[in-house]
């Protein structure tokens, strides 16, 4: 095996963080009718995060942000085992600006059953993606992300791993080739 | 864990406590589900279920009917006594040719003990256990234990009286099993008669008075008297049995601490519980219904994803 690949530290993790936080502030505004969805189970803690830290550039405290669970909506069920999450989403979406969360962009099929799960919560008005880390030669299904934090070729075999610091110590993101 | 031990689910007995958690922390994303404006998901549009009733029901059915439905899969309904069984058609074939039009579960009540058992070792189809006669009624377990931890947090150390009909109770026997598997303590009171000769081997407390029972417990699970299973008389009147064993507002009220109430149904209002008492806030017995389907949903889930 390998060494693994550090494709962003925790000194870059945070200032791709802020900078899709700009790129979001110069399209929404000051997220009046935006909200921010994460998937679970790790999009929730890049969606936490840039609520945050917009919280903090915007200087108002009422940034909507949800998660959504979307293991009843996946294709690959009974091919493997799934245990669903908790979906929190405690606002109406009708109507609003969505920004859907998640860390790592593959196959897309994650996002494409997001998309499904999220329309038993009524009829958003326009959907993005954010995605941290885009995987842009592995994509099974027509579906790219808006903002993104770093892009990287990777081949099938390779994995990448995203650490975050409310559960695994540090910020980190590396590249694992078995 | 991400998946149960079983590959049917015929009885709590087979169930491992992590099995039963399983299915219960899976119920409470399937309670989320069904709380949402648009109540289905489409996990099982793939699947063909069918539930097949030689027994009467009313919540049972229903529920399990929901909670197909709501899980998208397609659904086929029997019930005996409208069907080909009164013409003298055996289980097995019945079953058979329920499966030769391509259906992959089957929901099964019966009045004969083992009936799920027995249909699981002749068929190639899930089978999940709606009750079989005095034995064990599964689903009902788990939707009770799910309900008990909801209202106070966890069932783990928790003190459950069940009271009634403990011999003719499927309900009784299934609760038994989940409610020890999850580390809570059990009492069964009622009648010496209506109470199974070694039930302690089980593990449970016996209890002939009600207000001690009452005193003792968190949670009483009040059973009705199933007068259509007694062939023989083992009281002398209803009316006897209710002012012994019937749980009223006088007696709930007269406990040193609040403890909650609850039924499986169907209610005989009157006879085991009071009117005031089942429509009162310590009753959970509506709530029973709700969790109902989301327990329902959550054991077809976790044993369809069971390849």
């Amino acid at each position: 095996m390998m060494k693994p690949r550090i494709i962003l530290d925790s000194k870059h993790f945070e200032i791709t963080v802020t900078r899709l936080c700009y790129q979001l502030i110069e399209v929404h505004n000051d997220f009046s009718n935006t909200v921010i969805i994460g998937l679970q189970p790790r999009g929730i803690y890049l969606a936490k995060r840039i609520q945050t830290k917009l919280q903090e550039i915007l200087k108002k405290k009422d940034i909507k942000c949800g998660s959504l669970d979307i293991t009843f909506y996946r294709d690959d069920f009974r091919k493997k085992e799934l245990v669903p999450n908790r979906t929190e989403i405690d606002f109406i979406i009708e109507d609003k600006n969505v920004i859907m969360v998640d860390d790592v962009l593959f196959t897309g099929r994650t996002i494409r059953a997001g998309l499904d799960a999220m329309l038993a919560f009524g009829r958003p008005n326009d959907v993005e993606l954010l995605v941290l880390i885009d995987r842009r030669l592995s994509r099974h299904l027509p579906i790219q992300a808006k903002y993104v934090g770093k892009t990287i070729d990777s081949i099938i075999s390779e994995k990448v791993v995203v650490e975050w610091k409310e559960t695994d110590k540090s910020d980190k993101v590396t590249l694992i080739s078995n | 864990m991400t998946a149960l031990s079983t590959k049917h689910l015929l009885g709590i007995k087979d169930l491992t406590p992590d099995d039963i958690n399983l299915i219960l922390d899976t119920a409470e994303s399937f309670k989320e589900v069904i709380n949402r404006p648009i109540k289905k998901v489409p996990s099982l549009r793939d699947l063909t279920i069918a539930n097949l009733f030689f027994e009467n029901s009313t919540r049972t059915k229903l529920s399990f009917e929901l909670a197909e439905k709501r899980l998208s899969a397609d659904v086929i309904n029997f019930a005996a006594s409208s069907s080909s069984v009164k013409k003298g058609e055996t289980l097995i074939d019945t079953v058979n040719n329920i499966l030769a039009m391509k259906v992959d579960m089957v929901v099964m009540r019966h009045p004969n003990p083992g009936a799920a058992v027995f249909l699981s070792k002749h068929i190639d189809a899930k089978i999940v256990n709606a009750g079989d006669g005095a034995h064990e009624h599964p689903t009902q377990a788990l939707l009770d234990a799910f309900s008990i931890k909801q209202t106070l947090g966890s069932v783990k150390g928790k003190k459950i009286a069940i009271i009634g009909d403990i011999l003719h109770s499927r309900v009784a026997l299934s609760n038994i099993f989940c409610l020890q598997k999850l580390g809570a303590e059990v009492m069964v009171c009622g009648p010496t008669t209506l109470i199974p000769k070694y039930i302690e081997s089980l593990g449970v407390k016996v209890e002939n008075n009600l207000r001690k029972a009452l005193e003792w417990c968190d949670v009483a699970n009040m059973l009705r008297i199933q007068l259509e299973r007694q062939d023989i008389k083992f009281f002398p009147s209803l009316r006897e049995y209710t002012m012994l064993f019937g749980l009223n507002k006088e007696i709930l009220d007269s406990l040193s601490k609040k403890i909650v109430v609850m039924h499986p149904g169907p209610i005989n209002r009157g006879v085991e519980i009071t009117s005031d008492v089942a429509d009162s806030d310590q009753s959970i017995i509506l709530e029973q219904v709700e969790n109902g389907v989301a327990v329902r949903m959550a054991v077809l889930f976790l044993l369809a994803g069971r390849g």
